[in-house]
């Protein structure tokens, strides 16, 4: 059999990260101050979180400006949605085992 | 996958002993929430719908009795005059906005109890996108009832009020609760047979805006909010 454990992976395991995925998977699109709301953090903690997501190519970065205010907008990529995909998998897949 | 993991139950075991962080159930518990909660304003309180519903019996049963007044000083003096047809006009949409903003204020409110319960921002992004998904269909609604009033064309108000806020519920129910959908349902049915007897306009009105908003309020509330 398998190891359930294949398809985890490790830029997912902070809660933020999962967080942030999760909810650019339900949304075409999402900017950054709208993140930072739902995931109630800290600017500089988020951005973080974004950089190392981006890193990966996990999600596109729009820069964009409302006025004179910048504003950032994240989406996800195709490789972002099909390592998600599996992450997930993999968890239901340890669940299934551990049954 | 997505679905799967949304529609996955609530209530998942939870296994002690595993060290070193989450469960894998309460991190996928943990992904089904916050994909709910970016996408749907969940907070929307049972008990809104049943305010909204007493309030619009409440003013269907004052139009009732303004209306009964003015056909009896019809019957005793045996015509109508301009001027009290005016009035009526006036009486009758002044109690029209302010059955609106009764029941809009007190809709409100019971939902802004609930979010905050829930410490859901009650105008983030989710919230601010199914107001206007739900303003849409309901401006275009008022707009077109307006027109009809232009041109003294009353049968119909009813209906139209009906049927626009019933699409207005359809529409907003890809935002918020699902549920709201066969409200919407309701709706636009009994606006389509209210075409067939424009006559009976109030008790249509009262029926879709008061009865079935408090038997939805009733329905939501015990499956949503009666345990927690």
């Amino acid at each position: 059999m398998k190891n359930p454990i294949t398809g985890l992976n490790k830029v997912f395991e902070s809660r933020i990260r999962l967080g942030v995925m999760s909810i650019l998977m339900v949304n075409e699109e999402i900017s950054f101050n709208d993140l930072k709301q739902m995931l109630e953090v800290t600017d500089g903690n988020l951005a973080t979180h974004l950089l190392s997501l981006e890193d990966n190519g996990y999600l596109k970065v729009k820069k964009g400006f409302i006025g004179r205010k910048t504003n950032t907008t994240y989406s996800v990529t195709k490789a972002g949605e099909k390592t998600f995909a599996e992450h997930i998998a993999a968890l239901e897949n340890m669940i299934k085992a551990v049954k | 996958m997505c679905y799967k993991v949304l529609f996955m139950k609530e209530t998942n075991p939870v296994r002690p002993g595993h060290p070193g962080g989450q469960q894998p159930e309460e991190t996928l518990q943990d992904i089904r929430q916050m994909m709910e909660r970016s996408s749907r304003f969940i907070s929307l309180s049972g008990l809104s719908g049943i305010a909204a519903g007493a309030i619009a019996l409440a003013g269907a049963w004052l139009a009732g009795r303004i209306l009964d007044n003015y056909y009896g000083s019809y019957n005793s003096r045996g015509f109508f005059t301009g001027d009290d047809f005016g009035r009526l006009k006036i009486k009758l949409i002044g109690l029209a906005a302010a059955v609106f903003a009764a029941a809009f204020i007190s809709s409100f409110y019971f939902t802004w109890r609930r979010a905050r319960r829930q410490h859901v921002s009650l105008w983030g992004p989710v919230s601010k996108r199914l107001f206007w998904n739900m303003s849409v269909p309901l401006l275009a609604g008022a707009g077109f009832i307006l027109a009809m009033l232009r041109y003294d064309d009353w049968g119909y108000v009813s209906s139209a009020c009906l049927i626009f806020y019933g699409l207005a519920l359809i529409n907003a129910s890809k935002y918020t609760l699902t549920d709201i959908r066969y409200l919407g349902y309701y709706e636009i049915i009994l606006g389509l047979v209210n075409m067939f007897y424009t006559g009976y306009g109030l008790y249509f009105w009262a029926a879709g805006f008061g009865l079935l908003h408090i038997i939805y309020g009733v329905a939501m509330w015990n499956k949503y909010e009666r345990k927690g």
